[in-house]
């Protein structure tokens, strides 16, 4: 019996990843075909309030110094997924800003971070 | 002389270890979340690589502010769109969705009408810059 527990215990050890950071309070859209995305180590996280805030990383920064951001993640990692955390109320100027943002920066897969839609 | 006298080797009670092992096991199951991490995938064109495409593979979907969509010219509700679209890919699947947005158009709009688009299997997604108004 100890054996399964210590076994079970080791396997929760290994899995869990203690989160790093929580982000911005948003209420996240709802889609229905919604995909998993690869890998949680190749992801990146951008977040997005309503009020325009834009957060990587457990830090708001300015729009514009996105790119350089995203930049240098994109060299240490080229197969780096943005998930885009965004208010279901954000304006599609800052969603476009983000998309130029990222155009610039070369990092092109972008995931819309959406819950499933409730049927 | 002295005779050593022999102490039993005392053992470690190891009766606990799978209490303490159970406590570590409950703290870990809870602790953990299933990443949760879905959405909706895109792949965003590079800078700068704009292509020319004929005009009769393009179908403009306009969202405005009030998330109200005209789809080729034609007010359409939401969610018809994946109807639409996939009659409109079984004609000619070369078909590219240009998705335009106002700026103040609500993100939750765009979601749904990217998730319309995704139903009907559409792959050819552009996302036009908005016009500047």
């Amino acid at each position: 019996m100890p054996d399964i527990i210590f076994m079970l215990l080791i396997f929760f050890m290994v899995t869990t990843v203690m989160r790093e950071y929580e982000g911005l309070d948003i209420i996240m859209p709802r889609a229905k075909m919604i995909e998993k995305l690869e890998s949680k180590r190749h992801t990146s996280y951008v977040w997005a309030t309503k009020d325009g805030l834009v957060s990587v990383d457990d830090r708001i920064i300015n729009i514009n110094d996105l790119s350089g951001l995203m930049y240098s993640k994109i060299v240490k990692d080229p197969k780096i997924t943005v998930s885009l955390k965004a208010d279901e109320k954000t304006t599609m100027k800052l969603i476009t800003d983000i998309h130029s943002q990222l155009r610039t920066a070369n990092a092109l897969k972008l995931s819309y971070s959406a819950l499933t839609k409730a049927p | 002389m002295i005779k050593k006298q022999r102490r039993p080797i005392e053992e470690v009670n190891s009766s606990s270890m799978a209490d303490i092992a159970f406590l570590l096991l409950v703290f870990f199951l809870v602790t953990t979340t299933i990443s949760m991490d879905k959405g909706i995938s895109l792949v965003l064109p590079s800078e700068g690589n704009e292509l020319e495409v004929n005009r009769k593979n393009i179908v403009n979907i306009l969202i405005n502010e009030s998330g109200k969509v005209l789809l080729d010219d034609r007010p359409t509700k939401v969610n018809a769109i994946s109807g639409i679209v996939e009659r409109k890919l079984s004609r000619n699947s070369n078909l590219i969705f240009s998705v335009q947005t106002h700026p103040r158009t609500k993100y939750q709009d765009y979601i749904r009408v990217l998730d319309q688009l995704k139903e009907a299997k559409a792959t050819k997604i552009s996302i036009a810059n908005p016009p500047a108004f």
